[in-house]
């Protein structure tokens, strides 16, 4: 199966590398894009000859090429989309998708904007296409969990779906808890362990969990929603004393996104759970409860970023359009 | 509310019946065996959950089985949850955030213990409030969301199902 990559950022190096360290995996990248240059070639290119280019100049191929450019090639089979996240647009992810999925392409992502602004549209274009739409890497990073939604628990009706779904904010909470850093402290820590963006406003403010509770919702329910539904509060204005107060009664706080139809609830927030309760984990780490009715609570807990575990997701989600479409068609 | 009452053949189931017509939950049963007190006057003391308005109805319709109600204990609220509020909670008038609470009727603040930083730093309270019945302390909880809302509080809910 061909596999055209846009964008070489953290995510894309560590698809790379894995693709250059897995060749059983029978995925031949035939296209690359970054911000300013492309290289392609039907054949069939070395990911460690694009990464060593990449890592040298700044740019995997010629400069006269761009990402339109690997679109139009048509020499590959699936799309895969990670260019940087824009929340309110979607762009440029949404016009490469698009853009793919009209020439009868699959599409894998990693990018949350897309997904969130437009679930409804895009999957509407992809199953009219007949190709395939995923997008495990946009919610919990390594942790399947769209996977569970629509195969593992497939013919479950789900309740809800409550999750601690940023890495960075459970890292800062889980410091104030245990060392009782202020927020500014634990913040400044996690911008150093580079677990915290230069502006982290997206993460501590509740946004990036909010946009994955909304493509949870939408995969899960078809809900429509946009992040404009999402009640958010973030954890910027946690004091010290707060999970003082949590801890004296064996509880602590964590960042929790909660969906559950049925009671019209959509929201992140900083919740208060006993200290036994399944999604209060430590670190960086994600976790993801889904409450169905034959299953009862799964709860699924894992890497929620990172390179190499992001790129785990890809690999799936490549795999299971290749074992569907392209091995059988 | 508690209700104890003799312990003679036929009183217990007496007492029961009307309980679950009046939609009263009965939370326990427990024989007392006080071993001062003579054989015959052993007690036994119910423990329901019952909506207030429906409390006279009830104890006159025990009253109509022949049951005779030693005593009546009320604890009129059943449910307590306890919340974290963070922000200047004693210069947006911490009595009034409170007077809100207790005006509803049906909940009232129990327990508040305020943590105090420096001047002009955001200080963090446990408030504990109670109320009879579940709706109603979903219904106090509004009341707190709202208040918070207006006064710029942070508040910091339990996970439901997740209550310590
Ligand atoms: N990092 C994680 O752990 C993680 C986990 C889950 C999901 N994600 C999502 O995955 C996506 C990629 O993340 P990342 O950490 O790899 O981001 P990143 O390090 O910022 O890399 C973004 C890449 O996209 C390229 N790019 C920007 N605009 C482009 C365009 N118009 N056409 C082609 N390429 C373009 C950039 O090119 P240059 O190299 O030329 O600047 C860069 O290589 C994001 O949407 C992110 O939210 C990341």
């Amino acid at each position: 199966m061909r596999v055209a990559v846009l964008g070489l950022g953290a995510v894309g190096k560590g698809l790379l590398r894995t693709l250059a360290a897995k060749p059983e995996l029978d995925l031949v990248l035939t296209a690359a894009a970054d911000s300013s240059s492309a290289c392609i070639d039907p054949d069939g290119l070395d990911p460690t000859a694009v990464l060593d280019a990449k890592c040298a100049t700044g740019r995997c191929g010629a400069s006269g090429l761009s990402a339109t450019d690997v679109l139009a090639s048509g020499a590959y089979d699936v799309l895969v989309e990670l260019t940087p996240t824009n929340a309110l647009t979607g762009e440029p992810a949404l016009t490469h998708i698009r853009s793919a999925i009209e020439r009868g392409k699959h599409v894998v992502t990693s990018n949350k904007g897309p997904i969130a602004v437009d679930h409804a549209g895009l999957t509407a274009l992809a199953d009219e296409a007949g190709v395939a739409l995923r997008y495990e890497a946009t919610v919990g990073g390594a942790i399947p969990v769209i996977h569970a939604i629509r195969d593992g628990l497939a013919g479950n009706r789900f309740s809800s779906i409550t999750g601690v779904l940023n890495g960075t904010c459970n890292y800062i909470l889980t410091r104030m808890d245990d060392e009782g850093l202020t927020y500014e402290q634990a913040l400044a820590e996690a911008r150093e362990l580079g677990y915290a963006e230069a502006d982290p406003t997206y993460d501590v403010r509740g946004i990036d969990a909010a946009i994955k509770l909304v493509i949870l919702a939408n995969t899960c329910w078809s809900l429509g929603v946009t992040l404009d539904d999402v009640s958010i509060t973030g954890i910027d204005g946690l004091t010290v004393d707060a999970l003082r107060l949590a801890a004296d009664q064996d509880c602590t706080i964590r960042l929790i996104g909660e969906v559950a139809p049925a009671e019209n609830l959509l929201r992140v927030a900083p919740r208060v759970l006993p200290r036994n309760h399944p999604l209060v984990i430590e670190g960086t780490l994600n976790a993801v409860m889904l409450s169905t009715d034959m299953a009862g609570e799964v709860t699924l807990m894992g890497k929620g970023a990172g390179s190499v575990e992001t790129a785990s997701a890809i690999i799936g989600d490549l795999i299971a359009i290749r074992d569907r479409y392209v091995e059988c068609g | 509310m508690k209700l104890e009452m003799k312990d003679s053949p036929g009183q217990l189931v007496a007492a029961l019946t009307p309980i679950s017509e009046y939609g009263g939950n009965i939370i326990a049963v427990i024989h007392q065996r006080e071993p001062e007190s003579p054989s015959d006057t052993l007690g036994v003391q119910i423990v329901l959950e019952i909506a207030q308005e429906r409390l006279d109805a009830l104890v006159g319709a025990i009253k109509l089985q022949g049951v005779s109600i030693l005593r009546l204990g009320e604890e009129r609220l059943l449910y307590r949850q306890s919340v974290i509020m963070i922000g200047h909670l004693i210069h947006t008038d911490i009595g009034d955030t409170i007077g809100r609470i207790d005006a509803t009727g049906f909940a009232e603040v129990a327990e508040l213990n305020v943590h105090m930083p420096a001047i002009a730093e955001p200080s963090t309270a446990l408030i504990t409030i109670k109320a009879t019945t579940r709706s109603e302390m979903g219904r106090a909880l509004d009341v707190l969301r709202t208040v918070a809302a207006e006064k710029g509080l942070l508040i910091v809910e339990p996970l439901a199902g997740a209550e310590a």
